[in-house]
């Protein structure tokens, strides 16, 4: 505390809330704390629910913080006795392995702790140790890596792949932006900087600036399958995803089993290990069963429309055994596929040479598939950056168009257009013409 | 001139027909009081926009208004020199005769050759009280605007280079709207107020309606208040906001119904709902499900 005159009571009590705010966990600074003493100040304690929306419009930044909040403010600003019977949940337990879907209950927990944590906890040590740079791997080594699957590789050689996935490149449409950026070989004249640089020659146009438009990457939304099936390569994934984000800002990132959950924060951290833990901190469904329909049908309704407006490409990473696979699952591919640029469709299944669509699941997701790829070693993701880079045709209406990367028989494919088996050759035939400018980082 | 409690700033929002609920009055009083921006989201339809133009009706100030898109830059959002202009008045100084680069760089690069555009004259307006400035839909613009707009909600102030620094004498009421189509930064939003605008309750809503479609009889606009919260109950691919309300509610009136029936809902279905999986899911004999029950809870109340 500095000299000022010693803050009214009021004022103590709103900074001691936004202290047990930040301990549950919302990002509480000092500025918004200022700012929540300010309008209490402004609008006194009189009523209740002016001041509760006065402390959530300073203290809160985003709609989904809100039910941890008024919960807080309950047992912050009424009942003593409530804030006791929160204490006590910290009694010792052992945790329950599948926290059922609940609201309330885990908001509460975080909030019991944070009202008998008497301090914040330290922030989690830097990794120390220098860190090893890795000119053991030959590149027959390496090679032999690539292709490995990851359900077989041991620790160290998932530390290797890991190492490798953070330096593939993932080369997305790009798609022309507003921006106009100077340019020699440009068609447009760049009004502005001609004249101003006319000034220096009294008001001549001697040299003519050009523009060209600025493109970006499109977007891309990750949908990552985490259920147990899944669980080796969804962990490798996720690495993968984290290396494209880092890459590129536009990455969006989801995880789904029996719930989806919203990863791309958690992703931000710049240390792939730290998000990772930040992601497992937030992801409450690991390793569970899986409700394909129902997830990409929430998806759809509550990200789709805000993330999918720019031409972004959805990635979806799946085995594709929906326990609840019905016409829900049909659906909502329909309405996924009618509302982005590409759906790509990664599926560790497909490294089995034999793989036939027979599950339910699969066979509903299939026919919205632009391209479908196997995902369980370095090389197919490496295909996965050749089939993004290529350029793609045009989408055409769904009864006729033709299929694309199928790594399997029609026989019980719904579409009549496709006939007869495609065989082995199909990553041939996706593969973009120059493959030399387009080959990752590898 | 400001209100200077929330029940004054409750009822100047009303006088101006917007029906705010008191947790929006009083986040509203405290933007006004501590000179904050207010940051909104909410669905589309929800009166997030509706609410600067209402805010600077009641306050009797003027709305500058920015929309956002993808690539606003500068030239856009803040200001651009009349290039056509000045390469004229370049001619006309070489016709007549002046040859002082200095007095001709000092000429063409003054305040009458600038094009303001919505944040410059947000900041450097004429008359006694400052603009209401509505930044709409700031998610569609990119990140390296927010980044702009960050140094410019903390003070104020704009340099153009050529000219100097323009500052505002006193600080605009700012409203930000956002759609979340993408998360704005943190640094943006601890600047602001945060407020979440839901969709209204019956009430609230039947009050809007009162409002904004006087025409409609008091039977009529219940039915349709009951009609409409109970279609976002269905989890549709896209609510309906309360613009849509109130422009299903004139729809109805305008082919003279007194009352809601199935083939009216049907046929004026597209007013409320813009997916069509959402109208074919709804259409028919959902809608006449939907419609029975709010006949039957209206004969019961």
């Amino acid at each position: 505390m500095t000299a000022l005159a010693p803050p009214s009571r009021l004022a103590a009590n709103v900074m001691e809330f936004a202290r047990v705010l930040r301990r549950s966990g919302l990002p509480v600074g000092p500025g918004k704390t200022l700012a929540a003493v300010e309008a209490a100040a402004w609008v006194g304690p009189q009523r209740r629910d002016d001041f509760r929306a006065a402390l959530a419009a300073t203290l809160l930044d985003r709609a989904e913080q809100r039910p941890l909040f008024d919960q807080a403010f309950r047992y912050f600003w009424r009942d003593p006795k409530l804030m006791e019977r929160a204490m006590q949940r910290l009694l010792p337990r052992t945790p329950g392995p599948l926290a059922r879907p609940d609201d309330e209950a885990p908001a509460a927990n975080r909030l019991a702790q944070a009202l008998a944590a008497p301090r914040e906890h330290a922030a989690a040590p830097e990794p120390a140790g220098p860190i090893e740079l890795d000119a053991a791997l030959s590149f027959s080594a390496a090679e032999v890596l690539q292709a490995k699957d990851f359900e077989t590789m041991s620790l160290d050689e998932l530390a290797q792949a890991k190492r490798m996935l953070r330096m593939l490149h993932l080369p997305l449409p790009r798609v022309p932006a507003r921006r106009y950026a100077r340019h020699r070989a440009g068609r447009q004249l760049d009004v502005r900087t001609t004249l101003r640089q006319s000034i220096k020659f009294g008001g001549e146009w001697l040299i003519q600036y050009k523009r060209v438009r600025r493109t970006r990457p499109s977007v891309l939304v990750v949908l990552c399958d985490i259920s147990g099936s899944m669980a080796r390569y969804s962990r490798m994934l996720l690495h993968f995803v984290h290396a494209v984000a880092a890459e590129r800002g536009r990455v969006h990132a989801f995880t789904f089993a029996t719930r989806l959950t919203n990863i791309t924060r958690a992703l931000r951290h710049r240390d792939v290990d730290q998000a990772l833990d930040e992601v497992s901190r937030v992801v409450r469904d690991w390793s569970g069963g899986t409700r394909i329909g129902a997830c990409l049908d929430e998806f759809n309704r509550h990200w789709a429309r805000r993330l999918l407006g720019q031409g972004a490409v959805v990635l979806v990473v799946s085995d594709g055994l929906d326990c609840g696979a019905g016409p829900q699952l049909d659906e909502a591919m329909a309405r996924l596929r009618a509302s982005c640029r590409r759906i790509v469709w990664l599926n560790p299944l497909l490294r089995f040479a034999g793989f036939e669509p027979k599950a339910a699941g699969i066979r509903a997701m299939l026919p919205y598939v632009d391209i479908f790829l196997p995902a369980h070693n370095i090389t197919s993701l490496i295909e996965l950056a050749h089939a993004l880079a290529a350029e793609p045709a045009p989408r055409l209406h769904r009864a006729h168009y033709p299929i694309r990367k199928r790594r399997l028989h029609d026989g019980d494919d719904r579409r009549a257009t496709h006939s007869g088996p495609t065989g082995n050759d199909v990553a041939g035939a996706q593969r973009p013409r120059n493959t030399e400018s387009l080959h990752p980082g590898l | 001139m400001l209100p200077d409690c929330v029940d004054a700033t409750a009822t100047l929002l009303a006088r101006a027909d917007y029906v705010a609920d008191r947790a929006l009055a009083t986040v509203v009083f405290l933007g006004l009081r501590m000179g904050r921006p207010l940051f909104l989201e909410g669905e589309a339809g929800v009166g997030k926009t509706e609410l600067a133009k209402v805010l600077a009706q009641a306050l009797d100030r003027r709305l500058v208004r920015l929309q956002c898109y993808e690539g606003l830059d500068l030239a856009a959002a803040v200001y651009e020199w009349d290039y056509s202009r000045q390469m004229m008045e370049i001619r006309m100084a070489e016709a007549a005769g002046v040859t002082s680069r200095e007095a001709l760089a000092a000429d063409i690069f003054s305040a009458r050759f600038l094009l303001r555009r919505p944040l410059l004259q947000a900041i450097d307006f004429s008359g006694p009280d400052a603009p209401v400035l509505l930044i709409d839909e700031l998610d569609r613009a990119d990140e390296p605007f927010e980044a702009f707009l960050l140094e410019l909600l903390s003070d104020f102030q704009v340099s153009v280079p050529e000219l100097g620094v323009f500052k505002a004498p006193s600080p605009p009421i700012v409203i930000i709207t956002s759609n979340r189509t993408r998360e704005i930064h943190d640094a943006v939003k601890r600047r602001c107020l945060y407020h979440w605008i839901d969709y209204p309750d019956a009430q609230r809503e039947l009050e809007i309606l009162r409002r904004k479609a006087p025409a409609a009889a008091a039977a009529l606009a219940r039915q349709v208040v009951a009609f409409v919260q109970a279609l976002r109950g269905r989890e549709l691919f896209k609510n309906p906001g309360v613009a849509e309300t109130i422009d299903w509610c004139n729809a109805v009136v305008a082919l003279d119904r007194m009352q809601l029936d199935p083939r009216i809902v049907d046929d004026t279905l597209g007013a409320l709902l813009k997916y069509q999986d959402d109208v074919a899911r709804i259409r028919g004999a959902e809608a006449e499900r939907l419609l029975a029950q709010v006949m039957a809870n209206a004969g019961g109340a």
